[in-house]
């Protein structure tokens, strides 16, 4: 177990990084909710936002087929929660600005006290919600 | 040109940081969300790891006039804490809590070749624009999505 901690803060560690690329030259915030709403403005000016998304996909493809110790599970297939689910990410990420990367990761980074209620407002009802379809209502 | 090849480079170390992590299956995501139940810390670890990049890096970068490539930092302008950011995170924590996915792993899974973050996308986009055309005043165009230079 310890050993996907680990992984897990390496692959942190590179997330941040990519983080402060963007900051340092471009000076962008990388924030995928927001790249993924600017990119389907499909403006000139944020033609630069497909490139970030483009890359994202290059990271996975790079990662699972080519340093996976083991394939990636990926078998169950949830339809219904990920209409109801995608829809509400949706809709919170624009009314509430950003997700776990534009608020946790580059928000936290920046000391955002409006990042900070964000990412312990989404944190609380993401456990809620878990507990309640996970030992209430599926249980 | 090179803007956006930074951008390719940011997006490729993200979502190698995503694979490598194992953000990309969704069940650890719900497995670090399950608090009661055989907790898996990872997310916490993940998290940490990109927090401890960006809190001491971003100090540092901020420091400069401007970024290498621009003439401006695009930061978040607004500081107040009100209703529509706490309800819209709190919409976002459900959904996420529901799928087990937010938009960057729903991204870079859909190389896995299945086909929930693909159903999981399609939904967000709606999402975004059904509260885009409700909302038209929607203040998007002053947080983390934003573009208004700050100097």
């Amino acid at each position: 177990m310890p050993g996907s901690w680990i992984a897990g803060f390496m692959g942190g560690v590179l997330i941040g990084l990519s983080a402060m690329l963007l900051l340092v030259f471009n000076g962008r915030i990388a924030g995928i909710s927001g790249m993924v709403n600017g990119a389907l403005t499909f403006a000139k000016c944020e033609q630069w936002r497909w490139w970030f998304l483009g890359g994202l996909l290059g990271g996975g493809v790079l990662y699972e087929y080519a340093l996976a110790p083991q394939p990636t599970p990926s078998a169950t297939f949830a339809p219904w929660s990920m209409v109801l689910g995608g829809f509400l990410v949706g809709v919170g990420t624009r009314m509430g600005n950003g997700c776990t990367s534009g608020h946790g990761v580059c928000g936290l980074g920046r000391l955002s006290g409006r990042s900070l209620a964000a990412v312990i407002t989404f944190m609380v009802t993401a456990v809620l919600t878990v507990f309640v379809t996970r030992h209430i209502l599926f249980a | 040109m090179r803007k956006k090849i930074v951008a390719l480079v940011a997006g490729l170390l993200f979502g190698l940081g995503l694979g490598i992590s194992q953000m990309i299956d969704r069940e650890r995501v719900l497995g670090f969300l399950d608090v009661t139940n055989n907790w898996d810390p990872t997310l916490a670890f993940v998290m940490g790891g990109a927090v401890f990049v960006t809190s001491i890096s971003f100090r540092w970068v901020l420091k400069r006039p401007h970024p290498i490539l621009d003439q401006t930092f695009y930061l978040p302008t607004r500081r107040d804490i009100d209703l529509t950011l706490l309800v819209g995170a709190g919409l976002f924590g459900i959904g996420w809590g529901i799928a087990g996915y937010c938009p960057g792993p729903a991204i870079t899974a859909t190389v896995l070749g299945v086909a929930n973050p693909f159903i999981f996308l399609t939904a967000m986009v709606v999402g975004s624009w059904v509260c885009r055309l409700t909302k038209p005043s929607s203040n998007h165009l002053s947080d983390v999505t934003v573009d208004s230079p700050i100097k």
